[in-house]
């Protein structure tokens, strides 16, 4: 059973390595979409940021100044017994994490827009428990900067338009943000649920790794043809024209009501920074995200 | 292809000799400004004073650093640049006022202000969002820090660069716009 000290340490490590590191499958897409470019502008693009993460990776530094808010997934399973607030333990590893890493304050008050210093304040950071079977514990953190979020949108579609609108809908969305949340972009997308289900599916998408299979087929192709429809649309990686403008396309779906067809779309920066950790034989361990 | 050196301040006949694709690397004094000093400024220029920098033919790094603090003071760790267009309503009164030469930041501008920025002769230039580790390495001195009360991320930090970029023209004066090529 891990105590409040392990758990908070592993949130620490998993802030860290979130802010310094990106995931293998995300460097690895970085540089196969470089060999596609036809320009010396959109390869330049690329140089820069494999050059910026090699140069984070070596200092420990952040690898973008705009070190995000963050959204914690936990799988809980129901035989454990943590004896501590799980939220408050999240906070005081941001509070830490913020002063020693560093990361940059981003959080403030929504009206007042005074800013709270220690990027903890008011229901963050965002938490999100599914209650699971047995000894189950896996902690997803996902670091959102505020470029790629601000172009997250929802549609609630008419149920009889279809495929074609949700594809229209992800397109639209790619196509209006342009340069702004930093492609190549991550696109995750939810489709049915509701509206919050239909933005929390979508968030979720952005966790799963590049080039991982959707299980489910109609979804699969459905992602085969939205990323080449997407890169289709010139964009490029930092709006600046090319072939890449999204690293991929990740859509998950809820059962959603018959008078219903809500649409999420939130887009994740080339800067794609995530972490998990894991409960193995009794230990929290901060894993290479999956 | 070897960048185009840049120095400011920048006069005219400089600005216009950059075109659309060109890359350029800045040495000397750069200013990060975002929405807070933006508001601030034009505050100050409105009811006739002087900003505490003068920035005719200035660069304008449109930038919220994540600075760490030390025993010898604020250090910058990591200074990518920032959403250009969420400035976008106060852009063409704050380059009118200030005369700056050159807007560095990411994603450019709305095309309206695009076109307004030409006619003023103000140049964007782009460099990699999310590349904050690459643009500290060029920093090589914190001139100065003012305006402090609004914060480290919105203050703006007067900065000394050695070979800042490679940074993209990506829209000139001559109403060239590498945002609209697709």
């Amino acid at each position: 059973m891990p105590s409040k000290f392990e758990f908070q340490n592993t949130a620490i490590g998993m802030l860290n390595r979130a802010a310094t590191t990106l995931p293998d499958d995300v460097v690895d897409a970085l540089e196969i979409s470089k060999k596609k470019e036809k320009t010396k502008i959109a390869r330049l693009q690329f140089d820069c940021m494999l050059k910026n993460l090699r140069m984070a990776k070596k200092l420990g530094a952040p690898i973008c100044q705009d070190t995000g808010t963050f959204t914690f997934f936990i799988e809980l399973g129901s035989e454990l017994e943590l004896d501590f607030d799980v939220r408050q333990a999240l906070s005081e590893a941001i509070k830490q994490a913020t002063r020693v890493i560093p990361l940059r304050p981003n959080l403030v008050d929504p009206l007042t827009r005074k800013n709270t210093g220690t990027n903890t304040g008011e229901g963050q950071p965002a938490l999100h428990l599914e209650p699971m079977r047995g000894k189950r514990l896996r902690i997803d953190l996902l670091v959102k900067g505020a470029g790629a979020e601000n172009c997250s949108r929802l549609f609630m579609l008419k149920p009889a338009a279809g495929e074609e609108a949700i594809k229209r809908a992800v397109l639209l969305t790619v196509g209006e943000a342009g340069g702004q949340p930093c492609p190549p972009t991550i696109v995750g997308v939810g489709v049915g649920g509701s509206a919050e289900a239909a933005c929390l599916l979508a968030k979720k998408a952005l966790l799963r790794p590049l080039g991982s299979k959707n299980p489910d087929k109609k979804l699969a192709r459905m992602e085969r043809e939205l990323t080449d429809d997407a890169n289709g649309l010139g964009i490029g990686p930092m709006g600046l024209g090319g072939r890449t403008t999204v690293l991929g396309v990740h859509i998950a779906k809820a059962a959603c009501h018959t008078a219903s067809l809500p649409v999420a779309v939130n887009l994740q920066c080339w800067a794609a920074r995530r972490a998990s950790a894991r409960l193995v034989d009794g230990k929290l361990r901060v894993e290479v995200p999956r | 292809m070897k960048p185009i050196e840049l120095r400011p301040p920048l006069d005219n006949k400089k600005i216009k000799q950059l075109k659309a694709g060109d890359l350029v690397s800045v040495s000397g004094t750069v200013v990060t400004a975002r929405d807070k000093a933006y508001a601030r400024a034009l505050d100050i220029l409105r009811s006739g004073k002087k900003l505490p920098v003068n920035l005719h033919g200035g660069i304008v790094y449109h930038c919220g650093p994540l600075v760490k603090k030390t025993p010898r003071g604020p250090k910058i760790v990591s200074a990518g640049p920032t959403t250009s267009a969420r400035l976008d309503n106060m852009q063409m009164e704050f380059v009118k006022r200030t005369g700056v030469g050159a807007l560095v930041g990411k994603s450019g501008v709305n095309e309206d202000v695009a076109r307004e920025l030409a006619r003023l002769g103000c140049v964007y230039l782009a460099f990699t969002g999310g590349a904050g580790v690459l643009a500290t390495q060029t920093i090589q001195k914190v001139k100065k820090l003012f305006w402090r009360d609004l914060g480290p991320v919105e203050a703006p930090w007067v900065l000394d660069v050695e070979n800042f970029g490679p940074l993209v023209v990506a829209i000139d004066v001559h109403g060239n716009n590498l945002y609209l090529r697709r």
